[in-house]
């Protein structure tokens, strides 16, 4: 780690880079434009009432102090100027909320989309599908745990990299289905003016149309629990052309790679394969909540290592339903949409071997897939 | 602005502090007793609720008894009284905020969250991917997640239960005349009956309890149907239960020979919050059963 | 002869203070019980600070340094609550102690020894709260707000706790503000009518109201939230028929009105100490308790614009969006009304007008931000980053607690019949003010860049300032200390301070003694 006084000069060459800014961003799409409009005339007309008001305080404040001599007036009541000061503020906001309603019209007419595609929040990831296309996929955060603890240094786009970033067409009306799958999350990418919050068991409708190909940032913006602060989202906005020749070569992929992993399900994989792939799989999914070393957060997320779950042989049925299906009513989520059967025969797996749970039981993807299909 | 008598302002008292240490008590016991209850966990917790109970309890005696006391030797001018009772009256506008709350909650969940899951208003697509299957109904007989349960009819007990309380707030109202016109007689009788109804309604409402759990199968979990009606009616016993044992104090106290026909304000608070109780449950039969 | 020795007797009899710890353990007297609120909300004031010295201190650079996440979120949401709760509710209700009675004539509150056990319940309830943060787990996480089902199927077993903790505290506001009431309506002196009474006892009036009708809903709120997380029930739960979007219905049904609550006794205050200074009669004493009411009245037609971004329908955006805007005319007609007041005085700039100014000032400034958030297409960009927290800690910070030091400042010398020392308090002033634009003015930057609020770690971008708003709640954090220097040796002596310390000032206070007596108004004083 760099020492303490070198960060401010770090900072202050970032602060050179575009993206820095201390207003709100004018955004790629028409809607933003009109917010970014609106913000800026509400915030000048704010800024003339308070040079007014404050002009007029400090006028007094100045001349009418008593060390330059003077005697208080008596006044202390003028229906006309009450009357004024009521009406004028009413007029300025009349004025303020016509445009600010037309806007917000626009935003709300999700109809007539172009492409439609479902946003899930989940503690703590994004999960996307295309409508109408065989294509869905998570998208988590992608910094590194080692810059994020300080022991290596903070890339440039820190905290604001997914693995695998939603695409859009540019030009197209994109529809946004936003809902979740546990607490409530809200989705924003700044660029777009979009803010929707992704409540469970209800889908909110959002839309954009997007003017220019780019990588657009954005975060979660919902406190969601523990890593609220580490659910970014990024968007690649492409042509139509290139987005129609993603879209196809990633349905392509998707549907050969769920044809694959059919075939796979007759594969055997030995105790160091399992080990292997499941320690990873376990470091970028379950240990957010249970921990790397498996002694989860006492009174919030169970301990695996020593729970009976994963140590005795006859729970073994029992912990291949909770990872698959998660628990009713509690943080763990099913992960049977999330990871292949062989990932999760190996988190199983490595859960039943890790951290002196030294069962020496192994678990086969057909294992899972038996469970699933009960 | 009450004309001006010499102010009572009561000496310090130890009962304030130990009505707060019982609440204190109270809270921290209840907390840990769900806890104890819904975890394996073992504890102090209804131990504690229990004593915070008890600790009430005595602070409540020992704060009437000296209250009583002082309207005894005439230390309460015309204005302490006017406070009290204007003191009553905004604490029963408080408890209809309370009951609001859950109406507001009843009203939201039956005329906007079940048909949202249907696909009403902007959430065509709630209903379309998430909960296809469900149709909006009230009563929830069938919730989104696939509950079942059966609808709480209106006539039989509720009715009966209704018809109960309305005769009770009528002798409430008698015996109150009977206090201000110092007729002894009505006052006790209509007092005792009074509170009578109010334990038959109680029993009622007991016996109505088991059979939605036993034969309706209309439980807490059974979705916002049941909740709505468990929280609404439920703080709704717990508050006759309260009305209840007040009017037991009162006719105990009418037995000693306390009040007059112009200073009763313990019988009146205890009458208003009687009122107040049926016409919760007025509300209730209408927008809960009948609807 | 005798007269004398009787008048004499009949003091002292009266001013018999009984002493020791029981003196504030049982006590029945609005003074006695006014100083125990103020000096809890100064407590619960450092408590929730010390908390924000952590967020700032984990915000001081991008990456995880001092704190868990989880850690974090505990700090903000019982930062958040200490300080609306423990500092400024208990503050106004002392200040309404202190000063409610004295300033209508009356001898004590209508109902004192309800007083005693509204004061009494905050410290149980406080004690509580707190203690969940060390249980295994920890304390709850889930934002001020506590928001379904993050405080419900989601949330560690501090829920039960909070619940309860949430349930007396409730209690304990119902029954102070019940009390505040009728002794207003009941207990005011001959002659003290409704339009005579102090603006601070007006506003005190329709806080008050506010309070009884909207307390028990959060009390509904908290309810269900419990049935919800322990005993299986569907409210904020889509699958039994639920929506998570109904607990934010009631609870910003509640949330709303509770920041006016925060901010309307506030305006009271400065309507005394303005007019004081100015040594002018306040300007349109009637318009501003009508804008007081219709504030208190709007408060409960705008509480979805918290939620613009839930998903409501249109027409119910632009119905919460319009009522909203529409709160910034009587709050305007107060801000006007104060700068009339001024006009052609003949100001001075005692401690408390500093302050008072400076209320005027930032707390217009919050008030812009909040109209800027009232509209409901830019509050799509605007909704939990720092902007929000950047203007509710205008109107809170440089608003409620800049009032509460105004406040504060200015009857301490009828309080404890010392005057402070003023270029300490003169210096508390200065480096509070200085500070405290350091501290929130950035976080509308940080806001408008994009940051999120209520994480503990962010993009490298935000790093300047984050690191400008640190140094800022440090400095602001330390001034505080000022304050609490100034406030012991205040009252533990110092220039006796006379009857009316204040040239300017009007009002019945300030026609008692300093220290105002034990009791005040033995036998009701006449109003003109
Ligand atoms: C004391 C507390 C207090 C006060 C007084 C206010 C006052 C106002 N607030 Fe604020 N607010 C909070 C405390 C407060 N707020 C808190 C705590 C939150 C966040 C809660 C959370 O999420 O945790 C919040 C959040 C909040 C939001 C939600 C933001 C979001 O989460 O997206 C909104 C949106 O409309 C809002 C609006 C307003 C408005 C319009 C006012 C108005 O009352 C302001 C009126 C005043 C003026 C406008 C200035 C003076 C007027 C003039 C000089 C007249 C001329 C002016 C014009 C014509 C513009 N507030
Ligand atoms: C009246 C209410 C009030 C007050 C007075 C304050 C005061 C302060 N608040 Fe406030 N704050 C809220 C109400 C308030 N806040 C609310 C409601 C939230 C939202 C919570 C939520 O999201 O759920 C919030 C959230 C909030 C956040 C956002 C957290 C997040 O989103 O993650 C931050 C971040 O900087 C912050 C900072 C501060 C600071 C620095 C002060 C300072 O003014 C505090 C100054 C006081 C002291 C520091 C104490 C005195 C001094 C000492 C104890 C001596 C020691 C000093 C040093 C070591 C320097 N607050
Ligand atoms: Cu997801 Cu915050
Ligand atoms: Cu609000």
């Amino acid at each position: 780690m760099k020492p303490l006084w070198a960060l401010p000069l770090l900072y202050s060459a970032s602060a050179l880079s575009q993206e820095r800014s201390l207003n709100l961003t004018q955004g790629v799409t028409e809607i933003s434009r009109d917010v970014y409009d609106l913000h800026m005339t509400i915030f000048y007309i704010c800024c003339v009432i308070g040079v007014v008001v404050f002009g007029l305080m400090f006028y007094s404040m100045i001349r009418h102090r008593k060390s330059s001599g003077r005697e208080p007036a008596k006044f202390h009541e003028n229906v006309k100027v009450e009357i004024l000061w009521t009406l004028i503020p009413f007029l300025i906001l009349v004025g303020m909320a016509i445009p600010a309603t037309i806007t917000l019209i626009d935003m709300e007419d999700t109809s007539d989309a172009d492409v439609t595609i479902q946003v899930t929040g989940s503690q703590w990831k994004w999960h996307y599908k295309y409508f109408d296309r065989e294509v869905s996929f998570f998208s988590r955060l992608a910094t590194q745990q080692e810059q994020i603890s300080n022991k290596f240094d903070k890339s440039e786009n820190y905290l604001r990299e997914v693995d695998n970033p939603l695409v859009l067409p540019t030009g197209q009306k994109v529809r946004f289905l936003v809902t979740s799958d546990d607490v409530i999350h809200s989705w924003w990418v700044p660029a777009f003016a979009v803010k929707k919050d992704a409540n469970p068991g209800f889908i909110n409708e959002a839309w954009t149309r997007i003017d220019e190909p780019g990588i657009y940032r954005g975060q979660c913006a919902e406190l969601c629990g523990k890593d609220h602060g580490f659910m970014p989202i990024v968007v690649i906005a492409k042509t139509p052309e290139d987005y129609a020749k993603w879209i196809d070569e990633t349905e392509a992929e998707q549907i050969a790679e769920r044809e694959r992993q059919q075939e796979l399900l007759d594969m055997e994989m030995s105790m160091d394969e399992l080990m292997a792939m499941g320690e990873k799989i376990y470091n970028s999914t379950c240990a957010a909540c249970h921990q790397p070393n498996g002694q989860g957060i006492p009174g919030t997320f169970p301990a695996l290592a020593g729970s009976a779950v994963a140590t005795e042989s006859d729970k073994l049925d029992q912990h291949i339903d909770v990872v698959v299906n998660g628990v009713q009513g509690t943080a763990m989520q099913a992960f049977a949409q999330q990871l292949t059967m062989q990932e999760l025969a190996a988190v199983v797996t490595y859960e039943r071997n890790a951290w002196g749970n030294d069962t020496g039981e192994m678990v086969q993807a057909a294992d899972i897939n038996a469970a699933m299909n009960e | 602005m009450a004309e001006q008598q010499s102010y009572y302002v009561p000496p310090s008292s130890i009962w304030p502090i130990v009505g707060a240490l019982g609440l204190g008590l109270i809270a921290w016991g209840a907390a840990h007793t769900v806890i104890e209850s819904t975890s394996d966990t073992q504890g102090w917790g209804s131990h504690v609720l229990f004593a915070g109970i008890g600790v009430i309890v005595v602070m409540l005696f020992g704060w009437f008894r000296d209250q009583i006391n002082e309207t005894m030797n005439g230390l309460h001018s015309d204005q302490l009284e006017t406070s009290y009772k204007q003191g009553m009256s905004w604490f029963i506008f408080s408890e209809v905020m309370f009951f609001a709350a859950f109406f507001g909650a009843l009203f939201y969940a039956r005329m906007i969250a079940v048909p949202w899951l249907d696909g009403a208003s902007n959430n065509v697509m709630t209903g379309e991917v998430l909960w296809p299957e469900f149709v909006a109904q009230w009563p929830l007989v069938e919730t989104p997640g696939g509950t079942t349960t059966q609808a709480m009819g209106w006539y039989g007990l509720p009715l009966i239960n209704t018809a109960i309380l309305i005769v009770s707030s009528v002798t409430c109202h008698f015996a109150h005349v009977g206090l201000e016109k110092n007729k002894r007689g009505q006052l006790t009788g209509m007092l005792s009956l009074t509170i009578i109804l109010g334990l038959i309604f109680l029993y009622l409402q007991g016996a109505e309890y088991v059979h939605a759990y036993e034969e309706l199968g209309l439980t807490l979990q059974s979705g916002v149907y049941g909740n709505t009606f468990y929280l609404l009616t439920g703080f709704h016993g717990m508050h006759v239960t309260l009305g209840t044992l007040m009017l037991i104090i009162m006719l105990l106290r009418v037995l000693k020979g306390h009040f007059t026909p112009e200073k009763h304000f313990a019988f009146q608070a205890t009458s208003w919050y009687w009122h107040f109780v049926d016409v919760v449950w007025i509300c209730l039969f209408v927008i809960v059963y009948v609807l | 002869m005798s007269t004398v020795v009787d008048d004499h007797n009949h003091e002292a009899h009266h001013d018999h203070k009984p002493s020791g710890i029981t003196r504030w353990l049982f006590t029945t007297n609005h003074k006695d019980i006014g100083s125990m609120y103020l000096w809890f909300s100064l407590i619960m004031f450092f408590v929730g600070g010390a908390m924000a010295m952590v967020i700032r201190a984990e915000l001081f650079q991008p990456g995880l340094q001092l704190v868990e996440p989880q850690f974090f979120n505990q700090m903000t949401t019982v930062h958040g609550l200490v300080m609306i709760f423990g500092a400024v509710m208990p503050a106004f209700t002392g200040l309404a102690n202190w000063m409610v009675p004295m300033m209508i004539g009356a001898p004590d509150m209508a109902l004192p020894r309800m007083n005693n056990w509204s004061f009494w319940i905050l410290p149980f309830a406080f004690v509580i709260l707190l203690s969940s943060l060390f249980m295994e787990g920890g304390g709850p996480d889930f934002g001020w707000t506590f928001y379904a089902p993050l405080s419900t199927t989601y949330s560690n077993d501090s829920t039960a706790l909070f619940v309860f903790a949430v349930h007396i505290m409730g209690i304990s506001s119902i029954m102070g503000a019940i009390n505040v009431i009728v002794t207003i309506i009941n207990m005011r002196a001959p002659g003290m009518t409704y339009m005579k009474m102090p603006l601070f006892v007006w506003t005190w009036l329709i806080t008050a109201f506010l309070l009884i009708a909207v307390m028990p809903v959060l009390a509904g709120a908290v309810t269900m939230v419990l049935t919800d997380k322990y005993f299986g029930t569907s409210f904020f739960d889509a699958a039994g028929g639920g929506d998570p979007v109904m607990f934010q219905h009631i609870f910003w049904f509640f949330g709303h009105p509770e920041v006016y609550i925060m901010i309307l006794p506030s305006f009271g205050i400065i309507s005394a100490i303005i007019p004081t200074f100015s040594r002018k009669k306040l300007f349109g004493y009637s318009s501003m308790v009508y804008a007081t009411g219709s504030i208190a009245i709007l408060s409960f037609l705008v509480w979805a614009h918290h939620m613009f971004t839930t998903g409501m329908p249109v027409f119910a955006e632009l119905f919460f969006m319009y009522f909203t805007m529409l709160i910034a005319v009587p709050t305007g007609v107060k801000v006007f009304n104060w700068v009339a007041t001024m006009w052609r005085g003949a100001i001075t700039f005692e401690v408390p007008m500093l302050f008072a100014l400076a209320f005027v000032i930032l707390f217009t400034i919050g008030g812009f931000s909040g109209v800027m958030l009232a509209m409901t297409p830019v509050d799509f960009q605007y909704h939990d980053t720092y902007f929000v927290v950047a203007h509710f800690h205008y109107v809170l910070v440089t608003g409620a607690i800049f009032s509460i030091m105004a406040a504060s400042y200015y009857w301490l010398p009828k309080w404890t019949g010392h005057m402070y020392d003023t270029t300490l308090a003169r210096l508390h002033f200065w480096t509070s003010l200085i500070s405290v634009n350091l501290l929130f003015f950035p976080m509308h930057f940080a806001g408008l860049a994009g940051m999120p609020r209520r994480i503990p770690d962010y993009a490298v971008q935000f790093a300047d300032i984050n690191q400008i708003t640190s140094i800022g709640g440090f400095a602001f954090g330390l001034s505080q200390l000022l304050f609490l220097w100034v406030v012991i040796k205040c009252a533990r002596g110092g220039e006796k301070a006379a009857a009316k310390p204040w040239e300017g000032a009007e009002g019945l206070e300030w026609t008692v003694p300093s220290p105002a007596p034990y009791h005040t108004f033995e036998t009701p004083p006449k109003v003109e």
